[in-house]
């Protein structure tokens, strides 16, 4: 890949030594030689395996409870509920004062998606514990599930989560996030054209080579090691800490090396059952997801569904416009209401248009619950825009990339959030691009600059 | 029935960083006797390269070759704290904070060097490949290893630094949505060129051709390993991927590989790019996060691409041929003009 020089050149000084070079990446001999170690490449005397029992059902009250069956089981070293966990009730990002508790580490009365974790099996083997999960008895009351996230949000929907007390996260009082610039409406009866179009996004997993996971150890000081491919070490052990109702200076996290995160191993899952397993059987605990797990069970990134209506005038400036998004949660909060908030920050994407309005909704349905993704709030938001600039420069009868060029944010512009434009980049990157397809340009295009305010 | 070729566009910016939960990270540098530099970290390397970048950014920093810096990470009783590797920000933030940590070590580096040289400090560089020199006279030189054993064994000195980059939370207006939601934004637009299958509705992507603007690339060649994966899962996001392929229908979930569907190498179009600079005020030597920008603009590219070979838009992902056939035959049951 060429890199391109000409364009800002004034702004950079010369490579450094060390930085600008291309550097070997320090694992890649390891990885590909096998020599690489990640966590489940440990082994432990003693390990026990940790397999779930998962809820069938999308939403369903749970009665009863029989685990003799499975304890009996020769193997079966100890069977674990909601009522051995300390502080079942959590949320990761309360960690940032993200309220309220949400989301329970094993199902008490209640599971709201299908694979919801309830009892944890510790066994002397995988196959062992598999077997026990099986011989666990849940007695359910199947209840009404919504999918629809505008279903979810009608009056006398199903309500997926009684923690919220609506199917929405609520933002200060608000059902949804808002961005408010300007005024569409005014932005609307000026334009010459006002579309409306809806997008959609399905469920989509992180995929990575190595599944979630994690090994604990108890240590002969007392305290507890946890050996995990989290992408975020504190994130975890201070989770763990409040669900375990231990002091945080009794948990060690070692991880590092991941096979593989895209935003999937950001969540808080198998490390705290497995401390509490390790904790009360005074055994090592191994708790990794299969295959299976990793694409039904764990989080994946939020399916979307965008509606954009924009104001745009015959010379191709759009003047206005106003986004509904809806993302869909899942089940419970994890990760969303944050990407709920980054997905209205980044509407109305890199234009400069002078009203706007986003609502963002964060809705809770009976599905897996979604999480981090990488491009986490945006990537799907970009498709949205995207196609919708090319159905705008089509409804106008400009050329997609000069459509852009015109509506670009430049340095010194004002954002639908509030704040100045720097380092603005976009019409550069459509110049370099267009270059190198073959893509024409008109010569003003051609010397347009996002050093430049206007646009 | 027949082929048909396409050609669509799409840009993007990406922010960096997690401004609206406050975003700091740290890092410890000192040097052994060994003359190797330990930076201790707690954050996790997730294949992308973070330790590599993280090498680089320090060894620039204190003037040593790659070769003397030691990444020691992730663990929570040794590395002082992360937030975590996620939201485009460890090269950013983590970078930022080994530079701090860097200076500080240097300094002590330098002071010990002009006592055992017997100049000022002022006076001495550093030439990036383990040695510490009078400006402008190579000759009257020390290794940086022996200033490192003169900084314990005679002078009684750590050759060491803290650093710390925070970066304040940004609480949005409840009313307004006024925000500072990232510090730095990187830049890409995405050329796509398909070929629809009118007979089976399968696209096939012949050519990504596109441009990224990332900061200042740290190491070019890592950039353009997040490019081409980037652009591999935008590309897969477009046409292939979900777990729940008749969303919100929870029916027909894929269990593993066989039935999540991905492009393989086979199905990976001609790529080709090129990178702009334009270096971020606040970023370590100018860069910015790369890593998840890359999948985003080659998905509507993709979708602009189709439409503009067979007239169809398909408004929800992925892009499967059941959707793509199911459109050419509604446009065709009922010719309607494009849009």
């Amino acid at each position: 890949m060429e890199h391109v020089r000409a364009f800002f050149a004034a702004e950079r000084g010369d490579d450094g030594k060390a930085v600008g070079t291309s550097l070997a990446r320090s694992d890649a001999l390891g990885h590909v030689t096998g020599q690489t170690q990640f966590y489940a490449d440990r082994q432990f005397p003693g390990m026990l395996h940790l397999k779930m029992v998962r809820s069938p059902h999308d939403h369903a009250r749970i009665r009863s409870i029989d685990t003799s069956e499975a304890e009996k089981l020769p193997g079966v070293v100890r069977v674990i509920t909601h009522k051995d966990v300390p502080a079942n009730v959590y949320t990761i990002l309360r960690l940032i004062q993200v309220e309220p508790n949400d989301e329970p580490v094993l199902a008490e009365d209640k599971v709201r998606f299908k694979g919801e974790q309830i009892v944890a099996i510790l066994a002397e083997s995988e196959a062992i514990a598999r077997e026990a999960v099986a011989k666990v008895k849940v007695d359910y009351e199947v209840l009404p599930a919504v999918f629809d996230v505008e279903e979810a949000l009608e009056p006398g929907a199903p309500l997926v989560n009684e923690y919220h007390g609506n199917n929405y996260f609520t933002y200060e009082g608000h059902h949804c996030r808002r961005v408010r610039h300007g005024n569409v409406e005014k932005g609307f009866a000026e334009a010459d054209h006002v579309i409306e179009e809806r997008y959609q996004s399905s469920p989509i997993e992180h995929a990575p080579v190595e599944t979630t996971g994690c090994i604990v150890v108890p240590e002969a000081n007392g305290r507890l090691t946890c050996y995990s491919n989290t992408q975020a070490l504190f994130f975890t052990l201070d989770n763990a800490g409040l669900i375990l109702n231990v002091p945080f200076q009794k948990l060690r996290l070692i991880g590092g090396t991941v096979g593989g995160g895209f935003g999937g191993k950001v969540d808080v899952i198998t490390e705290p059952v497995a401390m509490l397993a390790a904790m009360l059987t005074g055994r090592p605990v191994k708790y990794a997801y299969s295959r299976e797990e990793e694409m039904q069970v764990s989080s994946p990134r939020a399916a979307e569904r965008i509606y954009i209506k924009d104001g745009v005038m015959n010379d191709g400036r759009i003047v206005a416009r106003q986004v509904r998004l809806y993302v869909d949660a899942g089940a419970y909060s994890r990760h969303s209401p944050y990407g709920t908030t980054k997905a209205s920050a980044h509407m109305p994407g890199p234009y400069t248009i002078p009203n706007v309005s986003v609502d963002a909704h964060c809705v809770y349905t009976n599905r897996t619950p979604s999480s981090a993704m990488r491009g986490f709030g945006v990537t799907i938001g970009d498709f949205a825009l995207e196609v919708q600039m090319d159905k705008l420069a089509r409804l106008v009868g400009m050329d997609p990339i000069a459509f852009r060029i015109r509506n670009a944010y430049r340095d010194g512009d004002m954002k639908a959030h509030g704040e100045l434009t720097k380092g603005a980049a976009l019409v550069e990157t459509m110049q370099a691009a267009a270059q190198l397809a073959g893509w024409p340009l008109s010569a003003e295009d051609t010397a347009a600059s996002s050093m430049k305010a206007g646009g | 029935m027949a082929k048909a070729r396409g050609r669509g566009v799409a840009a993007v910016n990406y922010p960096t960083g997690m401004n609206l939960g406050g975003d700091p990270s740290q890092a410890l540098v000192h040097a052994t006797t060994t003359g190797n530099f330990v930076v201790s970290l707690s954050s996790t390397d997730l294949g992308q390269g973070l330790k590599t970048v993280m090498t680089q950014i320090c060894a620039e920093a204190i003037g040593v070759p790659p070769e003397m810096v030691i990444i020691d990470t992730a663990d929570t009783d040794t590395g002082p704290h992360c937030m975590g590797t996620f939201a485009s920000r460890g090269t950013h933030r983590i970078g930022n904070a080994i530079i701090m940590a860097a200076k500080e070590a240097r300094k002590v580096l330098m002071d010990v060097a002009a006592d055992e040289l017997e100049v000022s400090a002022d006076d001495l560089e550093t030439d990036g490949k383990g040695a510490i020199h009078v400006k402008g006279v190579p000759s009257r030189s020390i290794p940086v290893f022996e200033v490192a054993l003169a900084a314990h064994f005679k002078h009684g000195k750590t050759v060491s630094g803290r650093g710390i980059f925070m970066q304040t939370r940004s609480f949005p207006d409840p009313e307004t949505g006024k925000m500072v939601p990232a510090t730095t934004y990187a830049h890409a637009c995405t050329i796509a060129e398909v070929e629809v299958d009118t007979e089976t509705g399968e696209v096939e992507v012949l050519s990504l051709k596109s441009a990224y603007e990332v900061g200042h690339a740290l190491n070019p060649k890592m950039v353009e390993q997040q490019i081409v994966g980037g652009a591999w899962m935008g590309m897969s996001h477009a046409l292939y991927e979900t777990t729940e392929p008749y969303y919100p229908d929870r029916a027909h979930g894929p269990l593993d590989f066989n039935e999540y569907l991905m492009p393989g190498p086979g199905d990976v179009p001609a790529m080709e790019g090129v990178i702009l600079e334009r270096p971020s005020q606040d970023g370590p030597f100018g860069a910015k996060g790369v890593g998840e920008m890359t999948a985003n603009s080659p998905i509507p590219a993709i979708a602009n691409a189709i439409f503009d070979a067979v007239g169809i838009r398909v408004d929800s992902l992925p892009i499967t041929p059941e959707k793509v056939l199911r459109g050419i035959l509604a446009q065709a049951a009922s010719p309607q003009p494009a849009e």
